[in-house]
């Protein structure tokens, strides 16, 4: 996509066009064609994945796919059973399931910046997002069932009647000039966490695709300079660099967005 | 960075990856994870027991071996003081035998001796009768003179 940029695109059309979803649909009722598609691609492959290795009947030591995910497990249930101590069975595939879905839609970022859309101009497509996790509908979904999640929980340990008397009661006292407060500042705490979680995640991974894309532009300006050696050298050289970090932000950020909702569903459960 | 109705949608997507990872993945995962880890767990109490088994039969082997020794030495003086029995007994034994046969042959001896004498004297007896009657030059009356011969024949034999 050099190419395209040496005819004549200018750096910010390249950003705006590399930002811009494949979409159908209006106003509300717009669809992200490639938030959904490539999403759903990655939950069927990690689906089909986890599956296959769940069914491999074996008795003594794990190899090769059924060893990898059975590490994964047990990486997500040691960090479970370290956060909740009731019945963890839901929370650890709660985990494995943000965790391997998450690993996977982040990696996207690490295909070639102009692979996706290159191809998805080939097949007549003009615009085409790759990384799930840098739409903010992608982070927004997960934290939204996480929301209800803590809800469910906290309801489950504290009955209907309790959970809506802490909304009332905690934390100052059940004293009712207090109640307004009580009910906003409960309010702050439930809605900060979901926004805080799908934020964290959307800002992560957009700000490193926009990286990837400054980088990229580095590279262009080689065609447009004499001196501009350099500047190609430089996009290998930081392009290179800022892949291998990101990778640590794709496992890193899966991470946090694994254990945070255990968390907060742990948190929801304990009493006022 | 807008939101719009795809969120729906991944929620969608979300919740049924996370039903299938519930459903098909983790309990079976649990499952066997536990499994093995009982199973590695008794093999290590399996190996942990047949060591102290071990431990226990060779203590047992010793004190088996220490006793039969012991019983083999036991043994072993019984049987030089039996035979040192034994041979004193043969000792005896023989002597008394030795003993018993020198006696025998001294009495055989003897009574040959004394045979032997007899013999001569009765020999003697007829020389002398024999010489008596040629000096007498005249045939003694074997019949007539049967009784004096005889008598004469005993004192000789006696004598």
């Amino acid at each position: 996509m050099a190419t395209e940029a040496a005819h004549g695109e200018s750096p910010t059309d390249y950003i705006v066009h590399h930002l811009t979803h494949l979409k159908v649909g209006s106003g509300f009722w717009t669809f992200h064609v490639d938030t959904l598609l490539v999403s759903a691609s990655l939950a069927l492959l990690v689906a089909v994945m986890l599956v296959r290795a769940a069914r491999v009947k074996s008795n003594g030591a794990p190899s090769g796919l059924r060893a990898f995910v059975e590490w994964v497990y047990e990486f997500v249930d040691g960090n479970v059973a370290d956060i909740y101590h009731g019945n963890r069975a839901f929370l650890v595939a709660l985990g494995m399931t943000l965790f391997t879905w998450v690993v996977a839609m982040n990696a996207m970022d690490l295909l070639p910046l102009d692979l996706p859309g290159g191809i998805a101009s080939m097949l007549g497509a003009d615009y085409f997002r790759v990384v799930p996790t840098a739409d903010l509908n992608g982070t927004v979904a997960m934290a939204i069932v996480v929301l209800v999640l803590i809800v469910g929980y906290a309801i489950r340990a504290k009955g209907v009647g309790g959970y809506l008397h802490e909304w009332i009661a905690a934390p100052f006292g059940s004293n009712p000039i207090l109640w307004i407060p009580n009910i906003f500042l409960n309010a702050v705490e439930l809605i900060a966490k979901p926004v805080s979680l799908s934020m964290r995640l959307f800002g992560n991974m957009y700000a490193g695709e926009i990286l990837f894309m400054l980088i990229a532009l580095l590279g262009m300006a080689f065609a447009a300079s004499i001196g501009g050696v350099a500047l190609f050298v430089g996009q290998v050289i930081f392009g290179a660099a800022w892949a291998v970090f990101h990778i640590l932000i794709v496992l890193l950020q899966a991470y946090i967005f694994m254990v945070l909702p255990v968390v907060y569903i742990s948190m929801a459960e304990e009493h006022h | 960075m807008t939101i719009n109705a795809t969120f729906i949608g991944q929620i969608i997507v979300f919740l049924i990856l996370l039903w299938v990872i519930a459903k098909y993945v983790t309990p079976a995962m649990a499952a066997e994870i536990d499994a093995r880890n009982r199973k590695i767990a008794d093999g290590l109490a399996a190996a942990e027991k047949g060591q102290k088994d071990l431990a226990d039969a060779t203590t047992r082997a010793d004190a088996i071996i220490r006793e039969a020794r012991e019983r083999a030495k036991q043994i072993e003086d019984q049987a030089a003081r039996r035979s040192n029995e034994a041979v004193d007994a043969a000792k005896q034994l023989a002597q008394t035998e030795g003993a018993r046969i020198v006696s025998a042959a001294r009495e055989e001896a003897a009574s040959e001796t004394t045979r032997a004498r007899d013999a001569l004297r009765k020999e003697f007896g007829t020389l002398v009768v024999t010489g008596a009657s040629r000096l007498l030059e005249r045939e003694v009356d074997a019949k007539a003179h049967a009784q004096l011969l005889d008598k004469l024949a005993d004192e000789i034999a006696r004598g």
